[in-house]
């Protein structure tokens, strides 16, 4: 069962959320093949399942190691938004669609 | 016990909130459901003890990664009508795909929990004399000063990368040339006329300096409203 963290929750219940959520992104990307923004919140979705693991290590090791990285992968995803949506707005305002399938006209 | 409780809600809802957003149709309802979930993780990580992640979490991601998220599915005006059709042909080795993760994940985390030592329930990583918030500042400034500049210096090649990208010149928008203003002279602009009293202007033949000056004069600035160009000839005395 592992350590808990809570009365009957142990670490595993986190990984296992964190787990699901990983599962549900990676669902997002490999289905979604229309809509950049979607497939941009699939990878954000990733990345709170990453942190959810990461807060869940953390409690259950008494490390707080663990929230110091989630705290970094925040910031890199929060970067990652800005670019990602930048790029889909220049993609939209050239192409006038947001379709994944176009975007590899962009290959040279 | 209510916190145990409360973490089935915050998982469940966080699970169904995330199914949602990759399922919904409209992309507006998908980025209010990634909000919904966003917070139901920051109730996770509070049950953790991660209390300033948790607010980071509302903060950061609800209030600006979403609301990011939210404007740009607004400002683009995409139809949403054939969003779905490519779902028939991917589906079969997107499920296989995600199947195959997910019971990748289910043995990895079994063997990792008979892996784990015990330890003792309901602790927190936080030191007991100190907020969490404090304790992670005490980190964050000491053992992770290096990392912590480094995400500073990402955020800011974000910042000006979303800012070059997304930047359109207008080339008829009019700007403050400062360089222009600055090198202006009153010999320039400014020509002193002896007008003998009841000659008319037209008849002096000076509306503007008599070399033709490479920054226009007060009144072709004023007059000229279409086109920033210094004086045409064809204007000189008349009017």
């Amino acid at each position: 069962m592992g350590p808990q963290i809570l009365p009957g929750i142990g670490l595993m219940h986190y990984l296992a959320v964190g787990a699901a959520l990983l599962v549900l992104g990676m669902f997002g990307i490999l289905l979604n093949r229309k809509n950049v923004i979607t497939l941009m919140m699939s990878i954000e979705l990733i990345l709170v399942g990453v942190n959810i693991n990461l807060v869940g290590f953390s409690a259950a090791l008494h490390d707080l190691a663990g929230q110091v990285l989630a705290l970094f992968v925040l910031t890199v995803a929060a970067a990652e938004a800005a670019i990602g949506l930048a790029i889909v707005v220049i993609y939209f305002r050239n192409r006038g669609s947001i379709e994944v399938d176009d975007v590899t006209m962009m290959k040279g | 016990m209510l916190a145990s409780a409360l973490f089935w809600v915050f998982a469940i809802l966080l699970i169904v909130s995330a199914a949602l957003v990759i399922s919904a149709r409209n992309p507006v309802h998908a980025v209010l459901f990634l909000i919904l979930g966003f917070f139901n993780a920051a109730g996770l990580f509070l049950l953790a003890g991660a209390e300033f992640l948790a607010m980071i979490l509302v903060v950061v991601y609800v209030g600006a990664v979403a609301v990011l998220f939210l404007f740009v599915v607004m400002m683009l005006d995409v139809s949403f009508t054939q969003v779905r059709e490519g779902l028939q042909r991917y589906a079969p080795v997107g499920t296989a795909i995600g199947i195959v993760l997910l019971v990748e994940l289910v043995m990895t985390l079994g063997g990792l929990g008979a892996a784990m030592p015990q330890a003792a329930a309901g602790l927190t990583a936080t030191p007991t004399h100190l907020s969490n918030t404090t304790a992670l500042g005490l980190l964050l400034y000491t053992h992770y000063v290096l990392a912590f500049q480094l995400s500073g210096l990402v955020l800011l090649v974000a910042m000006i990368g979303a800012i070059v990208l997304t930047l359109r010149e207008k080339p008829r928008a009019r700007r403050q040339s400062v360089a222009r203003q600055t090198s202006r002279e009153v010999a320039d602009t400014l020509q002193l006329v002896n007008v003998r009293p009841g000659q008319s202007i037209a008849e002096l033949g000076v509306l503007r300096p008599l070399e033709t000056p490479p920054i226009p004069s007060i009144p072709d600035l004023i007059g000229a409203t279409a086109s920033a160009l210094p004086a045409d000839p064809t204007r000189d005395g008349s009017a």
